[in-house]
């Protein structure tokens, strides 16, 4: 209970966010490129103790601070970069929404690529065997398999 | 056969996962600092605002940084175990005043106690982003060497203590275990 | 007295479920028609009560009777009468009783429609669905309880939050859960056929229409939310792969699937186990959505106040529900052997293809969503999954996906040469290419993405119509032709050009879409997107429960004006929550979208303009596909079907209706 209790007032105080109202904040910058990415960059990062929103969106205190710090950096000439590792530096990879490419997330990345590359080869090759077993082309070591299955004793489930 | 077990196969493993993520905060945000020196700072006292404090100063002796404020609720919460806290031998209570009025803050010291060696005042914030403060209370252990040792994120409290923090202050006592 | 009368309810509803659920199982794996005849009263029965509960809810909310500790938590006295309703499904213990109310409906529609199933596939669809209504029975008695008393009374609620006083959110809840639950049904079936050992192409034509009107209702559900999020949390976006969103797009996908593969296995017979499987994973995902949001293993703005109690409930029986589920496939399913021999290349394989890229992208969607779970569950660290993730990975996936809309139809079944659907295509493939990658000249800075994704909507828009005309010519005219394709065609036509239509939206307001926070003091403009903005101060007023500060914003184009913008920010009394209430001038063309964010210090205020073109699009694309589905289900076999079964029962006098043979 005291558990629960602990969570929640720390709940609490780290929800000083008002997750319903638009973070608009003016920001000035010399030119378009600089807005660009300033733009691009607070939205590819999380805000820390929102629900589940980026930089750009919330507005939160913490959030408003680090909309701060990344508009004092993109003016300051620093590169995206240099920006995403400072806030790396202080808050680890939590706070990237673009997770980095590494040995822990490999299958993150490649995973699902991967998977449709078995999938399809899976699919080819099944479509081809079945093919061939319906217009008689067996290879030797199909037809032996196919005797296999018809000798089996009939199951009265099959459809 | 083995192909119509792959569905439940996975099906187990992702049950598995769930039943251990159930257990877990997935909220919580473990520091990128712990095993790394403490960041460079160097704030004015809540007292005094021309007395300054700096990294320098933790060095020599195992601190315990505090960031608190006084709009936390949490922060109230844990300050009675604090007050138990300072009593203990063998290091110093670094209070730093996150994002508040100072007012407020000399305010709330002196009618709740001031548990603090020395309370900092990190008006803007700043210094907590270069610590990856991101809520408050959170206290960091420092060891003698300037190295962070360990963060606890939220309120300090009895069991806290027994668990995490009493044996990092032990490994850091024995020389770094 | 109404609260204990819809707790009772409940737990007769459970006992009846727990009947139909078990008996008329055993008598139709035993051969028993007493015991399979208790299906249909047991559901009726069942669902008469849980309505009954529902009711009762409802009237506690409608009296603002804040002795019932879910009333006291989501309602206030001031809160109008319309969201007072809706706020019964704004948190966790009352959306669960809608989940059950919607199982419910859909359990009295198999009851009612399906005269004729034979008595052992019904019994056991209407036992599975008693199951599955057992455990969100159970889940709400056990651990969360809509009618739990608060003593002492409280003397007015919490209110409901300001985020959910909104129409949208009226309907969403109940338009997404009709989807998700509506899979059960589908469920119920492949089980069903499982048990019963027989997965033939009548299975397939009973199970279809539910599936689609289930998925069409789904369509709908994530667009009204998709619609909701944009313009309530006035952050211009519509989608942001939060947990919750993906959690109700992934049981989309494989429902996608799903329709798709039913069709194969009704017409040719190929494709049943992965059709089984496909069913299962349908409803698989809803549960996996229903645990996501409720457990506390993610973090989301959707998610309800939970505690791992809940989350341990909902996980064992989810692990109950699939891993019993994937079982019985794995034991059931090799003896299935689909009757269909076809070629690589044909329009089955390419089905084939199309279900891959589908189920691929629904595990992409779910490795993203979970991967930090993982993670973090073996201690390797803590990472986030969002928006620019997704974007990467899924978008490559659906690419081809798209394009075999349009090689799908063209091409026969069985066999066909991919040269020769080449050649019956070649005009379609010129068209799109040369005015797709076009049209980003006409817009100033040229685009490959842009052209690219023209060309496919393009693509998709000629073949449907290329596909029409071929189908059409068989009869003595184009009309004719026309007028004999069933409706099932149609709504597939609908469907997949409201597949093009969403790809237009998203990337037109993607590409050209423009954002601009000003600051603004009274009597100044800005121009964005063509449009000039005057702003003209704001002013302070009262709501129904809340206070507000309007902004006027005089909008003209060309010195016409346009439309005056009020965006406001809202304090709503009880929660002293403050809220965005955008202002939006909607257009087929282009949306103009304001909203207002602080009085700065010098006395102007911080404002937000955008301007959308075509993101209507996205939302008008999903509406044309849940059409297509509603237009597909009521394809007149299915209602022949429906007459077929009344005439063949012991009916004496006349009316047996001679219709056409189904299809």
């Amino acid at each position: 209970m005291s558990g629960r209790f602990q969570a929640f007032m720390l709940l609490l105080a780290l929800a000083w966010s008002a997750a319903a109202l638009a973070a608009i904040s003016v920001y000035d910058f010399p030119d378009a490129q600089q807005e660009h990415r300033f733009k691009h960059l607070i939205n590819e990062l999380r805000c820390l103790v929102c629900q589940n929103q980026s930089l750009a969106e919330s507005n939160a205190g913490l959030a408003q601070d680090l909309r701060q710090e990344v508009y004092e950096m993109v003016s300051s000439g620093k590169n995206d970069d240099q920006i995403l590792k400072f806030l790396v530096d202080r808050y680890g990879d939590f706070v990237l929404y673009r997770p980095p490419v590494e040995a822990t997330t490999y299958l993150l990345w490649f995973g699902p690529f991967l998977v449709l590359l078995v999938g399809l080869v899976i699919l080819i090759r099944t479509v081809r065997r079945r093919a061939a077993l319906a217009t008689g082309t067996l290879s030797a070591e199909e037809q032996q398999r196919l005797h296999q299955v018809l000798d089996q004793p009939k199951d009265k489930d099959q459809p | 056969m083995l192909r119509y077990l792959l569905p439940l196969g996975i099906f187990v493993g992702l049950v598995a996962l769930f039943a251990v993520g159930l257990y877990r905060d997935p909220k919580l945000v473990p520091s990128p600092l712990i095993g790394k020196p403490a960041p460079e700072f160097t704030l004015p006292t809540l007292k005094d605002p021309k007395k300054t404090f700096s990294r320098n100063d933790l060095l020599g002796k195992v601190s315990l940084v505090n960031v608190w404020a006084t709009w936390c609720v949490s922060c109230r919460q844990e300050h009675r175990f604090l007050m138990q806290v300072a009593q203990r031998p063998g290091m110093q209570l670094i209070g730093f005043d996150y994002k508040d009025e100072r007012p407020a803050a000399m305010q709330w010291l002196q009618s709740l106690g001031n548990p603090y060696a020395t309370v900092l005042f990190d008006q803007s914030g700043r210094t907590g982003i270069d610590w990856g403060v991101y809520g408050t209370p959170e206290t960091f252990v420092v060891d003698p060497k300037g190295i962070v040792r360990y963060k606890h994120i939220g309120p300090m409290t009895p069991d806290a203590w027994h668990d995490h923090i009493e044996p990092v202050l032990a490994q850091i006592r024995t020389g770094k275990g | 007295m109404i609260p204990e009368l819809g707790h009772f309810a409940l737990v007769l509803a459970l006992c009846l479920a727990l009947v139909q659920g078990t008996v008329p199982m055993f008598g139709a794996a035993w051969g028993i028609p007493g015991w399979m005849a208790l299906a249909r009263p047991a559901a009726w029965a069942q669902s008469l009560f849980i309505l009954m509960a529902f009711v009762c809810l409802v009237t506690a909310f409608i009296q603002n009777d804040f002795s019932v500790s879910y009333v006291a938590q989501n309602s206030n006295s001031a809160l109008p009468v319309m969201y007072r309703i809706s706020a019964v499904w704004g948190a966790h213990e009352g959306s669960l009783l809608l989940w059950a109310t919607i199982l419910a409906v859909w359990m009295s529609a198999v009851a009612l429609f399906s005269r004729s199933l034979p008595d052992e596939t019904i019994a056991r669809v209407l036992g599975v669905m008693g199951l599955v209504s057992v455990g969100f029975l159970l889940f709400m008695l056990l651990t969360s309880n809509p009618f739990e008393r608060l003593m002492p009374a409280a003397m007015d609620g919490r209110d409901l939050n300001p985020l959910l006083q909104d129409p949208g959110l009226v309907v969403h809840p109940p338009m997404l859960y009709t989807g998700y639950v509506g899979f059960s049904v589908a469920f119920a079936f492949a089980i069903a056929a499982l048990l019963g050992g027989r997965l033939d192409s009548a299975w397939a034509r009973w199970s279809r229409p539910w599936t689609i009107v289930a998925w069409s209702f789904l369509t709908v559900g994530i667009a009204l939310g998709s619609w909701w999020s944009y313009y309530e949390l006035g952050w211009g976006g519509w989608w942001f792969w939060d947990p919750v969103e993906n959690a109700s797009f992934m049981p989309w996908l494989v429902g996608t699937a799903l329709i798709h593969s039913l069709a194969v296995t009704e017409k040719r017979g190929a494709f049943r186990s992965w059709t089984v499987l496909l069913a299962v994973f349908a409803f698989s995902l809803s549960l996996l959505g229903t645990f996501l949001v409720r457990s506390g293993v993610l973090t989301s703005v959707h998610a309800f106040a939970n505690d791992p109690k809940r989350g341990v409930f909902i996980l064992a029986f989810l692990g109950a529900v699939v891993g019993s589920s994937l079982v019985l496939y794995a034991w059931r399913a090799p003896k299935v052997v689909g009757s269909g021999n076809f070629q690589l290349y044909s329009r089955e394989s390419l089905l084939l293809v199309n279900n891959v890229l589908l189920v691929v992208a629904m595990a992409s969607i779910l490795t993203g969503t979970i991967y930090p779970l993982a993670l973090d569950a073996l201690n390797l660290g803590k990472i986030s999954a969002g928006p620019p993730y997704f974007n990467i990975v899924f978008v490559p996936i659906m690419v081809p996906l798209v394009l075999l809309i349009g090689i799908g139809p063209a091409t026969r079944w069985k066999q066909d040469s991919p040269w020769q659907v080449l050649r019956r295509l070649r005009f379609a493939v010129l068209v799109s290419i040369l005015a797709g990658f076009a049209y980003p000249l006409l817009m100033g800075s040229y685009s490959l993405a842009v052209g690219a994704a023209m060309a496919i909507a393009l693509w998709i828009w000629l073949t449907t119509l290329m596909d029409m005309r071929a189908k059409a010519a068989h009869k003595t005219s184009l009309w004719a032709g026309l007028r004999a394709l069933p409706r099932s065609y149609y709504g597939m036509v609908l469907a997949h050009t409201g597949v093009g239509i969403f790809i237009v939206g998203v990337t037109l307001v993607t590409a050209y879409g423009v954002e601009e926070d000003v600051r603004m003091a009274v009597g100044d403009s800005h121009e964005v997107g063509g449009y000039s903005f005057r702003f003209d101060g704001v002013k302070e007023g009262e709501g129904p429960n809340y206070t507000a500060s309007t902004g006027t914003l005089h909008v003209s184009k060309n010195g016409k004006e346009v439309t005056v913008l009020r965006p406001e920010k809202r304090v709503y009394w009880v929660q002293r929550m403050p809220m965005t209430e955008a202002a939006i001038h909607p257009g087929l063309l282009r949306d103009l979208y304001a909203a207002l964010g602080e009085r700065l210090p010098d006395g102007a205020w911080s404002v937000r303009i955008y301007y959308k073109p075509f993101v209507r699009w996205i939302w008008l694309g999903a509406l044309f596909m849940a059409f297509g589905g509603v237009l597909a289900a009521s394809d007149r076999r299915y209602r022949v079907m429906a007459k077929r079964a009344s005439a063949r029962a012991p009916a004496i006098t006349g009316g047996g209706a001679t219709s056409a043979p189904a299809r």
